[in-house]
């Protein structure tokens, strides 16, 4: 999976999650708690759907990478890698 | 005596089976309840509070194997409703959770119960040192407490500020009731209308951590307060429904008997005298029963049962059910009215087997639009502790009930003088109702306080495999707490069962 394939997962499951967000206009390098009303359910879902969608865990230590796209692109490279980008 | 005895129900045989609500759990059971339960799933939830049922809908919907086991006849836990002749249903605990609810509902239910989720009206407060009504919303009240005590806006703002930027793990072991003595010094007024609704919402003083009630208050303090359109048996009914269509296998009347534990590992459940195997198991029980009544001391490491035996409980709750006579009306009071004729605001006041503060809730057929005759209930609750109630004989047991029936319709006459003659309906419940009816601990009606929290999270650091959601450590309690505590267990289990090898579902 491209990077940009992931920032799209990512960006797929936040618009799921709260569909009254706009997600087309999120900054990739800015928290995106910053740029959105997301709290720790949020988050949590986040987590929870990578795991549905594409078997990728994220132990709770390591929620702090999923603070903005660019980092959630830096942390999930590996582990996202081969996977097929779920509409 | 037995212990049934003790809690003031005669059941006669200690082996019996009984199903626990139905005439006062006089009732025979006959058949096996669990009989067409498979012989093994990924996750078996023993409970289905609201906790354990958004647990297991939450992991169903994943993709595994679940099952829930509870107990009583019925479902939501505290999260429910009785009938009475006359046409009465009671709701225990609909009024009012806050507005994080919706997302909740919407996120792990379905679109339709979030819909049907609506704010209150009007919430009261009347006591000899301040009377006023608000929607409970953060710019009306915030108008409404500097009105009444004459305070400075900016500072109540930063009282807020100061809440919402507290964080579960900077617990610097201030209370509450220094916070509140910190910020608003000499104010017992102040701190009883910061206080008094959240002790009625989840019995905790103001002894508890400050951590605990920043994190509460905050998620109150914002919307306003909210309940479910068409009241609790519909609520429970249509999370049945979605269940059932998430391939939970539900079964009620179905007592755990131990949570089978093999090579250190959770191995499964005995229900009724039949062991059933799981690769999980996700405890809506009393945290204090789970550890040492279900899985049992032996299982674990001498300090955590240290640590468990040490969880204190919250308190219970005593309530008078208050039926209105079919065709008669009440007018429109208030939703939710905080009253007391208690000059001053202690936590001890509040909790006393004869406390002169309580909180009405009153149901008004809005509650249930869907129905022709819906009539008007109301619903009066106060905290209670569970040692005043757990001693008294028989005799003293009726009397001290019908003696709190009598102080609260005389209460809410003050509010509706001609009440007394429209009701056809009146019952009390106490902490020994809650604990016969629920089998929490002690009648605990809010789970545990602070402290219960980390030996919840840290049942499969013991036992990998079991986990633990409910009332627990205060900020998980109520509806919501425990709506998002079982969501967050939930994605622990699919993370252990994800990483373990043996063949995943789904």
């Amino acid at each position: 999976m491209t990077d940009e394939h992931i920032k799209q997962a990512i960006i797929g499951i936040i618009a799921d999650i709260a569909p009254d967000e706009d997600t087309g206009s999120i900054d990739p390098a800015v928290r995106l708690r910053d740029q959105m009303d997301l709290d720790s359910m949020d988050f949590l879902d986040i987590v929870m759907e990578l795991r549905k969608r594409y078997g990728v865990q994220v132990p709770d230590t390591d929620y702090q990478h999923l603070a903005s796209l660019d980092s959630c692109v830096a942390y999930l490279r590996d582990k996202m890698a081969g996977k097929q980008l779920v509409s | 005596m037995t212990t049934d005895q003790q809690q003031g129900f005669n059941l006669k045989s200690e082996g019996k089976r009984v199903l626990r609500g139905s005439s006062g759990g006089r009732v025979d059971q006959k058949a096996n309840p669990v009989e067409k339960a498979k012989g093994e799933y990924d996750v078996v939830v023993i409970g289905g509070g609201l906790a354990g049922l958004t647990g297991a809908n939450v992991m169903a919907t994943q993709g595994y194997r679940v099952c829930l086991l509870e107990q009583h006849y019925n479902y939501g836990g505290m999260a429910t409703w009785f009938r009475r002749p006359g046409g009465h249903v009671f709701d225990i605990s609909l009024h009012g959770f806050p507005v994080g609810m919706v997302k909740s509902m919407r996120r792990y239910w379905s679109k339709e119960i979030a819909d049907s989720i609506v704010q209150l009206e009007s919430i009261r407060f009347d006591n000899p040192q301040f009377s006023f009504e608000t929607q409970f919303t953060r710019e009306d009240y915030t108008n409404k407490v500097v009105n009444a005590f004459k305070l400075d806006r900016a500072h109540v703002e930063s009282f807020y500020d100061y809440l919402r930027k507290m964080e579960y793990y900077n617990n610097d072991g201030t209370t509450t009731g220094q916070m509140l003595e910190r910020f608003f010094p000499g104010r017992n007024d102040v701190h009883r209308a910061f206080m008094e609704p959240i002790t009625y919402a989840n019995g905790s003083t103001l002894h508890e951590p400050a951590i605990t009630y920043g994190i509460v208050f905050s998620n109150f303090m914002s919307k306003g307060v909210f309940t479910f359109s068409g009241g609790t048996d519909q609520l429970i009914m249509r999370m049945r429904k979605i269940m059932a269509q998430s391939g939970v296998d539900m079964f009620s009347g179905a007592q755990v008997e131990r949570v089978l534990v093999e090579k250190g590992r959770v191995a499964g459940v005995r229900v009724n005298g039949r062991d059933i195997k799981a690769r999980t198991v996700l405890s809506n029980a009393n945290i204090k029963a789970t550890v040492l009544k279900l899985a049992g001391e032996e299982n674990f490491k001498p300090e955590f049962i240290e640590q468990t035996k040490a969880v204190r409980l919250s308190g219970s709750s005593c309530q008078v059910y208050i039926g209105i006579r079919q065709g008669e009306e009440i007018p429109f009071i208030t939703d939710l009215l905080f009253c007391s004729e208690a000059t001053h605001f202690t936590s001890e006041e509040l909790c006393d087997m004869h406390t002169k503060s309580r909180t009405f809730s009153f149901y008004y057929p809005k509650t249930r639009p869907h129905l022709k005759n819906a009539g008007f209930t109301i619903v009066s609750s106060n905290n209670a502790n569970w040692t005043d109630w757990q001693g008294l004989d028989e005799t003293e047991y009726e009397r001290e009930k019908n003696a709190l029936i009598e102080r609260t319709v005389t209460h809410l006459e003050k509010y509706i003088p001609d009440v007394r003659s429209k009701i056809d309906h009146l019952e009390a419940s106490t902490p020994r109702t809650f604990n016969f009816y629920t089998q929490q601990v002690q009648g605990a009606s809010f789970g545990t306080k602070f402290e219960g929290l980390d030996v919840s999270m840290k049942l499969s650091e013991q036992i990998p495999g079991l986990y633990h959601a409910g009332s627990v450590g205060i900020i998980m309690s109520g509806w919501l707490g425990t709506v998002n505590y079982g969501v967050i267990t939930a994605n622990k289990m699919a993370e252990y069962l994800h990483g373990s090898r043996s063949g995943v579902a789904s």
